[in-house]
């Protein structure tokens, strides 16, 4: 358990002391305030037509969670977003490891494999967590200005931590593919669209391949956190994908010492 | 400390090492000789554990690689070929984590590291980052790393490559005061670094051992003993039948004659050292001793005689 921390600690400090983290961070930052701020506006746009309304037909307006749906449209793109970063977080664990010859050291340290695999997925989540935390901010302007209903925030919240380990953990797969940085950052934005599309291939019909196959898209299933859904089929498949991308990671790191 | 018994490892397209078997007992500096691509790197991975073998076994301090991967890795302390240093930390930065990783723990940490730097004598650059270290650092900061955690067992791959000769001469007086306490396995295609550091070698050519041996012993197996190389004032006839009759001689040979002096190259029964005796007999009978000069084939002689001759040798197919 230690050595997973040792790990994860170094790891976790690289991002900061390369360029990466900060790029991340501005640009995830920037595009969510854009969203956030766009969809509060729309919320207050709407409000004056609707108090009229209501004035016109001499009944109160109809109730609406206004904070609640500026929360699920804002999470929405939040989750796109995510496609085009997560890929960078997770793009330089094990490919750069591999570049400069560090893997050598970590596989031959006296910690398992999967201590190692652990270890940087710890490091990636954590980053990932402090990425997700900087949304905060506008939650905390929800909370200031009107009473949002706590359940669906917690629960697109618990929805898009789920989501983003999931993919986290297909991208650390990949980063073990590779040893190039470029590579694995492309390959893993391209399952990562893949995964997403399977959805709009399949949309109309309804055989049952069909919808075996949408089952395996990664957005359908976060659109019951958003809404305030916590289903256990939803998290039963983010925790699967993510033990499916840990493992093949482990895997992964065994045939790489067979190929030397 | 270390065994290897009939280690080999195929890839699908060629095959790195077969039926390798050698021991290396405690305390002993065993040296790795052998052309780029012979198979050195491969074994030495095999012994760490970064990579499994297709066949046989290796044992470290009693415990088996492949069976208990991290009690062997725990005694072994490894430089690979290319020092495995994460640029964007700190020199100390960076030992500390490695010792973290090798489970040494609270206070241990800070007292390990400073010792491994004061060892390899780079105590002046721990704040520096190793990115902007020259060559001949980041050889030492691996090195130091290998040493962490004070492990039995130092397998150094190719460990004075890249070093200025100053910088050679040191890494080889630190690897020579490690013995003892430690056994260390090292690589090098430098042959006098062999020479000078370690006491058996092992040379490597094309993923099988063509000789095992002391430097100095290597010299006389290859060469059948040592030549001599004699040149005397006297009667060429009688001056040869003196010297066939001096024991441990195993032949002579007329090189040059003229009315006075004559050369005779003696060749000396494996390993002994006649010069001594040949000059009392030529000094006893009232010749002339002009010169007598024992001619040592160089490491690097043998070291191409072997792995030459191998070549001409019919290999079975494998």
């Amino acid at each position: 358990m230690r050595s997973i921390f040792v790990i994860a600690e170094r790891e976790l400090k690289t991002y900061f002391t390369s360029p990466i983290a900060y790029v991340v961070l501005t640009i995830f930052i920037f595009l969510t305030s854009l969203v956030f701020n766009f969809f509060v506006g729309l919320m207050v746009e709407s409000a004056g037509p609707r108090a009229m309304q209501a004035a016109q037909t001499g009944r109160p307006p109809e109730p609406l969670d206004m904070p609640g749906v500026i929360v699920q449209n804002s999470f929405n793109w939040v989750s796109f977003i995510l496609m085009l970063i997560l890929p960078m977080i997770t793009m330089a664990l094990f490919s750069k490891e591999k570049e400069r010859g560090t893997m050598e050291l970590l596989l031959t340290a006296p910690v398992t494999d999967l201590q190692v695999v652990l270890g940087k997925f710890l490091a990636a989540c954590s980053f990932y967590l402090i990425l997700i935390a900087t949304t905060l901010l506008h939650i905390v302007v929800l909370f200031t200005f009107s009473e949002p209903a706590k359940g669906p925030i917690f629960s697109a919240y618990l929805g898009i931590v789920l989501y983003g380990f999931a993919l986290l953990a297909i991208g650390m797969f990949i980063s073990t593919l590779t040893e190039s940085q470029i590579v694995s950052v492309i390959l893993t934005f391209t399952v990562i669209m893949l995964l997403w599309l399977v959805d709009a291939f399949t949309r109309g019909s309804s055989s049952g391949l069909a919808k075996a196959v949408s089952y395996l898209s990664i957005l359908e299933h976060l659109n019951d956190f958003l809404v305030g859904v916590v289903s256990t089929s939803h998290i039963i498949f983010y925790l699967s994908l993510m033990l499916v991308g840990v493992f093949l990671t482990y895997r992964s790191l065994d045939s790489l010492r067979w190929r030397g | 400390m270390i065994s290897v018994e009939n280690l080999t490892k195929r890839y699908v397209t060629k095959t790195a090492i077969e039926g390798m078997s050698f021991r290396v007992e405690k305390g002993e500096i065993l040296g790795f000789l052998g052309p780029n691509g012979a198979g050195k790197t491969t074994t030495m991975r095999i012994i760490t554990g970064y990579m499994p073998s297709t066949e046989g076994s290796v044992k470290v301090d009693g415990f088996d690689v492949a069976e208990q991967p991290l009690e062997t890795r725990r005694r072994i302390g490894y430089l690979p070929e290319n020092p495995p240093l994460y640029t964007e930390m700190t020199v100390k930065a960076y030992l500390k984590f490695v010792a973290k990783l090798k489970g040494v723990t609270g206070v241990k940490v800070d007292d390990d590291v400073n010792r491994a730097m004061e060892k390899v004598n780079i105590t002046d650059v721990q704040e520096r980052l190793i990115a902007k270290l020259s060559k001949g650092y980041k050889q030492r900061v691996g090195i130091a790393q290998a040493l962490l955690n004070d492990p039995p067992v130092l397998i150094l791959d190719e460990p004075t490559i890249g070093l200025d000769p100053k910088q050679i001469s040191e890494v080889r007086e630190l690897i020579k005061s490690l013995a003892g306490n430690h056994t260390v396995v090292l690589s090098t295609h430098i042959l006098p670094e062999v020479e000078q550091t370690c006491h058996r070698v092992i040379i490597i050519d094309r993923g099988r051992i063509v000789a095992v041996d002391t430097p100095q012993n290597l010299r006389s197996q290859i060469q059948g003993g040592a030549r001599v190389v004699i040149e005397v004032d006297g009667p060429a006839a009688e001056v040869l039948a003196a010297m066939k009759a001096t024991p441990g001689v195993a032949s002579v040979r007329v090189n040059t004659q003229d009315e006075h002096r004559s050369t005779f190259h003696v060749d000396v029964e494996g390993g002994r050292d006649i010069r001594s005796d040949l000059a009392r007999t030529v000094v006893q009978a009232g010749w002339g001793l002009l010169a007598l000069q024992s001619e040592n084939m160089s490491l690097e002689d043998i070291f191409i005689k072997l792995t030459t001759a191998e070549e001409s040798t019919p290999q079975a197919a494998s």
